[in-house]
């Protein structure tokens, strides 16, 4: 069978943009998370956010890729450029129709679609809007499919293309279907990856109808504690991360530098509730087990696992318990730390963030920690490598995901020295 | 606005969450668990917001984790309505 | 790849509320364009949709699931009923995880989006009901019918406008060849709520014609736009062996082949590759240009756009010899439900031995097309060709074959 394995890596997380700032801030256990600067967030209940602190134009955007695209899109594109420079390849040389996009999101062009509700509602003031204001770009912000089409296009791809939107799992699932895509050979290489920008009032306003986010709004550096006893729910964040994904004979043809094998990956849904999750952990420890029998890997081979890790009570309670189910005694002696502590949740997004953390720590032997993990939980009683990082040779490590519609996901990466 | 009765908040329920399918809820359900009734959380999460909605309410986190039964609803709205 | 086959279909669309009474609404050539009846259309460009009206909810999902879903995932609760139905399948006979639920979407809950912005911007963010997060987002149906079915397997959601009803079957194919025994696959979408139809009408590609009847017109010379529609198809889709294991003998057809493929950005020089699409999923399945019986054509109805696709029809399957027929102008383009839709009369076309017409059009003979207009046209059916296509560059082709 044909394997697919990461070339390039390009990242827009919270905090400064680019790869490099990206590990540099999580393996020092540096937080991102601050009050709202996207919008004024004094009305609502949690008012803490991770964002970017990115500027279209200074991070290379033609000033009519600003024009037509929202925040999400810009990241997107961003994180794509990175991870094609990074990678060494130019689609443009060979065969475009051979090279596809497959982009995760959650929520779409979402800020972009609330602004321009504003402006045709007049504000909210009326249900039969004016499209005599609306934006000519309008009818991209609607679809999630349009940051495909901006990749694909500042990519050069003419291969098999589009979104895959499923919640807060589409990080982890993008990648998966451009693995599958490749191991079938619809395409010799994809440009994969994820991009989401929910900071902005309405899924704000979502987050506190549901009462997930945290509220310790008066210490936003510590709000998202994952497996802390005292946590108190998720924290937003943003951004994008983007791989290049290549056939492996592909990569090495060309000589290519390889992070990491793409081994394994499963999808599963709870058949449950759209946002509830068993206490047992029955569903994501399914996910894990398919995952690791798809990369034919053995639990105890996990050197590290890289945890959805969201900071609520009831993920880290299912996600803990998942651990054990899956991975057995193991599950005691693997470490695994959440990033989302310093980078917050960026909801479809975040799966392709952390698939980037994770071909990093094999990249460079290094476990990013979780940070604010002070207080250990009776029913989280793993090791989630409190506050420093820390050196170890890794193999074979572990990303996983969880998101409303019932989605869970998780996808096994290894060392190019398991490439025989 | 004095308090909620529990017509009033019959009423809500079934605008958030829908009519329970075969019966009516009575106030023999009011110490039942809502998940007994037929309502999960969300449907929960979704009365609370139109209760703030409706009575200007602002329902802190930990008083809608006690809110297992519609009694419990119904309890918090009276004593919070009439000490405004 | 093994072929999977459909065993049962579902429909809801302007025309039809459910799989026969659609079926035999398009064979009798009747429209479900028509003013927009759900507000008044009277200051916008656009005054003609394709409505489901008469659909109620309620007689497909509990109260309680329709109170927590936007118009889009309600026609998918509709669709899904009825295709698990027909293809008579008993979820209890099946493990959980050996199902999955794949579904395309577009433009997302967007009318249940308008509502909770309303809210927001009149009343303050506690007005913002604790739905908005379940029924806005793009992944919505699909979660919802995993739960509602109890199907657990390798669920997803693709979106590439009208092409992703097309990916997602390909999706579909690929999980059943990894061992998932039954997929849910198909879509629906809704977006024809005052900011949903504003969102759609900066695409400068939506035909301001007041007239049901002439709003609609592709590969005419009068063609000036599409009408958008709600509504689309939820096809029931399993291995061949498995369905027959189960007693299910004749399955309406199987996904032979597919492909996709994306434009390169305008501007670039290079050629657009729905041709290369069609090529590929050809191959995909194993089929000869000759061997193609019928087209069922993405018909936008925009001149450029109808001229690209008629030069990719007949540059791979001849001028003028393969029949072709865009039944959508009798629903308008249904997005994410587009597709789908389709593929389903594409099966009913071979079920019946039927072609069934396009409607309205005068062909532009410059197009070199046999277009099937006015009334059906029965003959002898084998292989199916539905191509569609995604706004923003997105192609994708499948073969829909007999057994």
């Amino acid at each position: 069978m044909k394997r697919a394995v990461i070339t390039g890596i390009g990242v827009v997380a919270p905090g400064q943009p680019g790869r490099e700032a990206f590990w540099e801030m999580i393996v020092k256990g540096r937080t991102a998370t601050r009050r709202i600067t996207l919008f004024d967030p004094s009305r609502f209940r949690s008012r803490i956010g991770a964002e970017c602190d990115f500027d279209p134009e200074a991070a290379g955007l033609s000033y009519r890729e600003i024009r037509r695209t929202d925040r999400a899109g810009q990241f997107a594109l961003v994180a794509a450029r990175e991870a094609i420079a990074d990678s060494g390849f130019d689609p443009v040389t060979g065969d475009p129709g051979r090279v596809g996009v497959s982009i995760g999101n959650g929520v779409g062009n979402a800020i972009s679609m609330e602004q321009e509700y504003r402006t045709v509602s007049d504000n909210g003031r009326t249900w039969l809007v004016d499209p005599g204001y609306m934006k000519p770009h309008l009818y991209s912000y609607v679809m999630s499919s349009s940051l495909a089409t901006e990749v694909a296009w500042a990519t050069g791809a003419e291969g098999p293309t589009t979104v895959v939107s499923s919640g807060c799992c589409a990080g982890i699932d993008a990648v998966g279907y451009a693995v599958d895509l490749i191991r079938e050979g619809s395409a010799e290489v994809m440009v994969a990856g994820a991009t989401d920008a929910p900071i902005y009032p309405i899924t704000v306003a979502c987050f506190d109808t549901l009462r997930a986010s945290s509220t310790s709004n008066d210490d936003p550096e510590h709000a998202c504690r994952p497996f802390d006893r005292r946590r108190n729910g998720l924290v937003l964040g943003e951004g994008s991360a983007v791989f290049v994904i290549e056939e492996l004979e592909h990569a090495r043809r060309r000589g290519a530098r390889v992070y990491c094998e793409v081994a394994g990956y499963s999808a599963r849904a709870n058949g449950y509730h759209m946002t509830g999750l068993r206490p047992d952990g029955r569903e994501m420890g399914e996910a894990i087990t398919a995952a690791l029998d798809e990369a034919r890997i053995n639990p105890e081979e996990i050197d590290y696992a890289n945890a959805h890790g969201s900071g609520t009570k009831q993920n880290d309670r299912h996600e803990t318990a998942a651990y054990k189910r899956s991975l057995g005694e193991h599950a005691y002696r693997v470490p695994v730390s959440s990033i989302k502590s310093m980078v917050g949740h960026s909801l479809g997004s975040i799966g392709s963030i952390e698939i980037a953390a994770s071909a990093l720590a094999i990249d460079r032997g290094v476990v990013p920690p979780t940070a604010n993990y002070e207080e250990p939980d009776p029913e989280c009683d793993l090791d989630y490598v409190p506050g420093t990082a820390r050196e170890a040779e890794l193999d074979v490590v572990l990303s996983v995901g969880s998101g409303f519609g019932g989605f869970q996901s998780a996808v096994v990466l290894t060392s190019p020295r398991r490439i025989a | 606005m004095s308090g909620i009765t529990f017509g009033d908040f019959k009423a809500i329920m079934s605008r958030c969450a829908g009519e329970l399918d075969g019966r009516e809820l009575t106030e023999n359900d009011l110490d039942t668990a809502f998940t007994d009734i037929g309502y999960d959380s969300l449907a929960v999460l979704e009365i609370a917001s139109q209760i703030q909605r409706e009575y200007g309410l602002q329902i802190p986190d930990e008083a809608i984790e006690e809110m297992t039964t519609p009694g419990d609803v119904i309890g918090y709205v009276n004593r919070h309505l009439t000490a405004v | 790849m093994s072929a999977p086959v459909f065993t049962g279909i579902g429909v809801i669309a302007p025309n039809g509320l459910d799989r026969e009474a659609w079926w035999q609404a398009t064979l009798d050539g009747k429209s479900g364009l028509d003013r927009i009846s759900r507000f008044d259309p009277t200051d916008y460009p656009v005054r003609v949709a394709g409505e489901t009206v008469g659909f109620d909810p309620a007689d497909h999902a509990p109260a309680r699931l329709v109170r927590e879903t936007d118009a889009m995932t309600r026609y998918a609760f509709a669709a899904a009923n009825e295709a698990l139905a027909d293809a008579a399948i008993d979820t209890d006979a099946f493990s959980d995880l050996e199902m999955a639920v794949i579904t395309a979407n577009s433009s997302g809950g967007v009318e249940f989006g308008q509502r909770e912005l309303q809210k927001l911007y009149s009343e303050g963010p506690q007005a913002v009901g604790a739905y908005m997060s379940i029924a806005w987002f793009y992944a919505a149906t699909t979660g919802q019918l995993s739960i509602r079915h109890g199907m657990r397997g390798p669920c997803g959601v693709l979106c590439s406008e009208q092409a992703g009803g097309l990916d997602v079957l390909a999706q579909a194919r690929r999980v059943l060849a990894r061992g998932t025994r039954l997929v849910m696959s198909g879509g629906t979408d809704a977006s024809l709520s005052p900011y949903g139809l504003t969102c759609q009408l900066s695409n400068g590609r939506l035909s301001t014609e007041p007239l049901p009847e002439r709003a609609f017109l592709p590969f005419d010379r009068a063609a000036g736009g599409y009408v958008p529609g709600e509504g689309g198809a939820i096809l029931m889709m399993e291995n061949r062996e498995e369905a027959a294991a189960r007693g299910l003998d004749h399955p309406y057809g199987e996904l032979a082949g597919y492909a996709a493929t994306f434009d390169p950005r305008p501007g670039s020089g290079r050629p657009p590759t729905l041709r290369r699409a069609v090529e590929l999923a050809l191959a995909d399945a194993g089929v000869t240009p000759e061997e193609v019986d019928l087209v069922l054509a993405d018909g936008h109805g925009v001149p450029e756009l109808d001229r690209r696709e008629a030069e990719a029809i007949t540059a791979v399957l001849g001028a003028g010899r393969v029949p072709v027929t865009v039944p959508k102008t009798m629903t308008g383009r249904l997005y994410a439900g587009g597709a789908p839709l389709d593929v389903a009369a594409a099966l009913l076309a071979l079920r019946d031995g039927v072609i069934p017409p396009t409607v309205n059009v005068r062909p532009d003979p410059a197009h070199g097309l046999d277009l099937v207009v006015g009334r059906p046209r029965e003959t002898e059916l084998r292989t199916v060709l539905v191509l569609a296509r995604g706004y923003g560059g997105f192609n994708a082709a499948a073969v829909i074959r007999s057994l």
